[in-house]
Order: C-alpha cells, then structure tokens, then sequence
C-alpha cells in the first residue's frame, strides 16, 4: 500500500449488497473450492487405477457423511460455476449489460444452480444412495 | 539520448509483446476456451458419474475403459486443471501482496496442476490398455 493520504477505495462493507456483486464474489469462491475438488476426481481415477482395495476406500471415504456434504457443496459449486461461466461469457460477447439485464441473469444463475443441485441430488438419493 | 540513437529497431518491434505481462490476452483467452471446452466436458463428465451411481469396481473400470469415455476423460482432466490454474493465478495475484510468497504459489499451482495431469492421464490409459 502507498503511504499516502489519499481516500482509499471503498470497502465491502459500505456497498449497499446487489445481487450482481454476490454473484461475482460467489463465482471467485466456487471457483476456489472447485480447484480443491479437482483433488477429488484426481484420487478417485488413481485409485480406479491402483485396485480395488484403494477404490473401496475411495468409496467409502466419499459416502461417509462429511464426503457427501462435501460432495453437496462442490455439485452446487460446479452448476453454479458453470452457469455463472456461461453468463459470463455472453457477458464477453458484449451481451446482456442492460441493468435490468444484468439483475436478472444474476438471479438466472443462482436459482438455476440450485435447482440442478437438487436435480442431480434427488436423483442420486433416490437411487440408493451416493457412490 | 544516445542510447536511444543507437537503438536501430522499428519503434513497432520495440513496442510488440510489451502488454501487461508480455503475453497480451493470451490468459484471458485460454481462460475462455478451457471454460467452453469445460461446459460440454463438465456435462459430460456429471453424467458419466451418474450413471455409474451402482457401478462395482469391474464396471466402473470398464466405463472408463471405452475408448471415447478414455479420451474424453483425459480431455476433461487437461482443461479442468488448465482452467483452475488460471483462475488460481489470478486470485493469488490478486490477494498476495508479497512477492516471494505470490511468486512461490504461483509456481507451486502450476507443479501440482501438471503431476496431477499426469498422475490422472496414466491411471486412465493403464485402465483403457489394461495394465
């Protein structure tokens, strides 16, 4: 930081929340904890490779309570990642920066998320069970 | 001034590749066609585990056996850890503000990125050849 008496940038904590700053902040967070979940695909296909006894640990591991809430958690991050991305790069396109526009593909992406969570979840559940 | 009169490049030359980081776009690019790439795989990839929700150990293996499931699988694994690098860089460049440390995530992102591209792609071609 500059050691001047300059004013500094406002802080989060004075905006006023809009939903198109929670939708930025929760597209930087998701990401973050997806590049933690590669990890996850990473042990999974090894110990495909390794043999059985380490895939049955894998399953274990990933059906036990704490593997299914994380697995929970990184479903709704991935879908909302993903549709936040494609948002993002319609928004590259040059499209959609209406504010109205805007708000609202801010909601599209949250609500879309969730429900493809609980899709893929109520699917899962229902037959039988995760992994 | 004299160093400047014996400077017999082109100003063009001397301007070119002199971007913000000297590779111009290249980053957000790839970032972008890794999230496209990542829209169909991802996809992909969700459905796959789905239908493999009561897979035992032999037929989890055999799906991942099948040639284009293979491919695809790798596919998926380089652009998935492609793109969370680029993110990752991203954030730390954004919140590290100093150097060496920035300098040693950066670094140690981008290593644990490429072994677990590796380690991925060789578990999946010793299940597809068999090994």
């Amino acid at each position: 930081m500059a050691d001047t008496q300059r004013p500094l940038s406002p802080h989060l904590q004075i905006y006023k929340w809009q939903v198109q700053m929670v939708t930025s902040i929760l597209h930087r967070a998701t990401g973050i904890a997806l590049a933690v979940g590669t990890l996850m695909v990473l042990w999974g296909l090894v110990s495909l490779a390794a043999g059985e006894d380490a895939f049955n640990q894998f399953k274990i591991c990933s059906g036990s309570p704490l593997g299914m809430i994380l697995l929970i958690g990184w479903t709704w991050a991935l879908f909302y990642h993903l549709c936040n991305g494609i948002r993002h790069l319609v928004q590259d396109a040059g499209a959609g920066y209406a504010i109205a526009q805007f708000v609202r593909s801010s909601w599209m992406s949250i609500i879309a998320s969730i429900v493809l969570t609980i899709l893929v979840w109520a699917y899962v559940l229902t037959a039988g069970g995760a992994a | 001034m004299s160093t400047k009169a014996k400077d017999l490049r082109n100003p063009l030359k001397r301007a070119r590749g002199l971007g913000s980081a000297q590779f111009g776009v290249g980053h957000w690019w790839t970032q972008r066609v890794t999230a496209a790439a990542l829209i169909v795989l991802g996809l992909w990839f969700v459905s796959m585990l789905l239908g493999l929700l009561h897979a035992d150990y032999a037929s989890a293996r055999a799906a991942v056996a099948k040639p284009w499931n293979a491919v695809l699988l790798i596919a998926f694994v380089i652009a998935m850890f492609w793109h969370a690098v680029l993110g990752l860089q991203v954030v730390i460049e954004d919140y590290v503000h100093t150097r060496w440390k920035e300098i040693v995530l950066l670094v140690a992102i981008k290593f644990i990125a490429v072994l677990s591209v590796l380690a991925c792609t060789l578990a999946v071609l010793r299940i597809a050849l068999g090994a």
